[in-house]
């Protein structure tokens, strides 16, 4: 195993963008284009990020299925993959301070320095806890969506779809347009939520080619024969004898009802991924109206922290096109760092793209409202697992924070929760809802883990390796070149 | 190890063809897919029991974040599989996860 990226110096670029999604690509493109050094690196081999995932090389042949909302990524990626940046793809970044950051690609890892640091890390699912959540058969609505993009592949039959937030309603169609029997779209979204979201009705209004989306994707699954149930609650999921989901059961205007189902899609809206935001002693605060933490950014995405900016749904959810022209924000910003651009001609530069994320973030709002997951979801009763790893219900969190458990670091000791290898990614929204709930402060009270590197596995062999630094820069040129 | 949990695969853009081993079973996989994408596709699984009660549990999340999708490859464990890109002849194993060695529980 003798590779040619062997080269002992360790590398500098004027901007390294973690994340090549929307933002990251966009952000590329343009400091690229404004004379910065760029690197970016990914976790996938191929540019795009979730939304965009494998959009460049689609598996399904039908383009109707994930729709022109998918494709519209192509251009994004083509100019991405045709401009002059470094694109360290197939690498996750385990570590990274102020100046510098480490990698890990082909089970080796790499120091690169940099002067400015922009993560465009996106979103994850927020954790949806109901009992039977870890019955396997039981996958999120993002997990469906990646399979179809990057495999063309559609769940076992029957589906069911749970929960509540716009890809709920996005997932349903696409999986009906590519020919899926769905048995029934559960919505859980609270009645009370309608009502609150008309308050914020204003936005709605200018925002009103995302409703009408809505609407399509209403009328298609209604022209679809599919069953739509909503005001859902008491969800859960029941497996057969070899531990496979088989059936859910739900209730519904006060009765029980139950489904046979081979697969249950699940989601509760997406949350900024705070992990490398975390690592990295950003200030987050508690979002109250999206129920998550989110680092504390400027309109340029600059943080806390001089040289790090951030950009897309992991500095707060937003979508793909905010995300984009965050992204071409936040370049214009890091090259007036730089000397690159004046601070006039930045500022001349951003208006339009301020103007136009002011019009796409208008909806916001109302979303927000409309599809706060109902509390069930939030704070789960005492029975369900909150952290899988582990295995520690809600009940378990709820004790200790009553016996005097201040918080989700002591929780760690006391019950084990946050201590697996997802490393808090699937319980610490959770888990501080809980503490709070239970000791009866604000959630910002109670915080969130510390978040320690290395935030991605990594070997002990690939630690000693790197008492060597290799340049992870010429390493991805070469291998580029061999392809 | 029933195959009516399997992935369904739809009308696909031509790609390669990648020969892996799932618990010394040989499998079809499409080149550039997940490790976990291939063995949904199998209708193999669940693809590991957990340390703590050796509960059966399966690929959740498909992007990174839960870690549901540990599994040994290539000799290597506790490596995400949906984050694995398959290869040919590639060799996976479901890990059973009981901390304390105990009957197969499911
Ligand atoms: S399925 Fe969630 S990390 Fe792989």
């Amino acid at each position: 195993m003798t590779r040619a990226d062997s080269n002992t110096s360790t590398d500098y670029v004027d901007l390294a963008i973690i994340g090549s999604g929307p933002a990251g690509m966009a952000a590329a493109i343009d400091a690229a284009e404004l004379g910065l050094r760029v690197a970016v690196i990914d976790e996938q081999p191929l540019p795009g990020g979730q939304i965009y995932r494998q959009v460049s090389q689609p598996a399904l042949q039908d383009r109707s299925v994930l729709g022109p909302d998918y494709y519209y990524g192509e251009s994004l990626v083509k100019q991405f993959s045709t401009a002059a940046i470094e694109r360290i793809g197939n690498a996750s970044v385990w570590e990274a301070s102020a100046n510098h950051l480490c990698l890990t690609r082909d089970g080796r890892s790499h120091q690169l320095h940099f002067k400015t640091l922009l993560l465009a890390t996106g979103a994850q699912e927020r954790p949806v806890p109901f009992p039977g959540w870890t019955t396997p058969g039981v996958m999120t609505c993002g997990a469906a969506q990646i399979m179809l993009k990057s495999s063309g592949l559609a769940p076992a039959e029957p589906v069911v779809i749970a929960g509540s937030g716009p890809l709920l309603l996005l997932v349903a169609c696409q999986l009906l347009r590519a020919g899926i029997r769905i048995e029934a779209l559960l919505e859980t979204t609270p009645a009370a939520n309608y009502r609150d979201a008309l308050k914020a009705l204003a936005g709605a209004v200018s925002g009103w080619r995302y409703l009408l989306k809505g609407a399509r994707l209403m009328a298609e699954l209604k022209r679809g024969g599919v069953n739509r149930r909503s005001g859902i609650t008491n969800l859960r999921a029941l497996a057969d004898n070899q531990g496979k989901l088989d059936r859910i059961s739900y209730h519904h205007r006060g009765r029980e009802h139950q489904l046979a189902c081979r697969t249950l899609l699940v989601h509760q809206g997406v949350v900024p991924n705070v992990q490398l935001s975390r690592a990295l002693g950003i200030d987050h605060h508690w979002d109250e109206l999206q129920q998550c933490w989110r680092p504390g950014i400027d309109r340029w995405g600059a943080s806390s922290t001089a040289n790090i900016f951030m950009a897309g749904d992991g500095g707060g959810i937003g979508g793909a096109l905010v995300a984009e022209l965050q992204g071409r924000i936040a370049a214009l910003a890091i090259a007036a760092q730089r000397k690159q651009l004046s601070d006039s001609e930045r500022d001349a530069r951003a208006a339009p793209l301020q103007r136009e994320l002011e019009r796409q973030l208008a909806i916001r709002p109302f979303l927000d409202r409309l599809y706060r997951p109902a509390p069930a979801f939030l704070r789960p009763a005492d029975e369900t697992l909150v952290c899988r790893c582990e295995e520690v219900t809600a009940g378990e969190i709820r004790r200790i924070a009553r016996e005097g458990c201040a918080g989700p670091n002591q929780a760690k000791a006391f019950s084990r929760a946050g201590m697996g290898p997802c490393q808090g990614r699937l319980c610490g929204l959770t888990v501080s809802q809980l503490m709070a709930e239970a000791r009866e402060v604000p959630v910002s009270e109670v915080g969130y883990y510390r978040i320690r590197s290395p935030i991605k596995p990594i070997t002990l062999g690939e630690l000693a390796a790197m008492a060597a630094p290799t340049n992870p820069v010429k390493a991805a040129r070469k291998s580029a070149q061999k392809g | 190890m029933a195959s009516d949990s399997a992935f369904k695969r739809l009308p696909a853009n031509p790609a390669a063809v990648v020969n892996i081993w799932v618990e010394g079973q040989p499998i079809t996989a499409r080149a550039g897919e997940s490790v976990a994408a291939a063995v949904l596709a199998a209708g193999l699984g669940p693809t590991r029991t957990t340390p703590v009660s050796a509960a059966p549990r399966a690929p959740y999340c498909m992007m990174g974040v839960c870690f549901e999708c540990l599994m040994e490859i290539d000799g290597q464990p506790n490596s995400q599989g949906c984050m694995t890109q398959v290869s040919e002849g590639m060799q996976v194993r479901f890990q059973q996860g009981a901390r304390e060695p105990l009957e197969n529980a499911s």
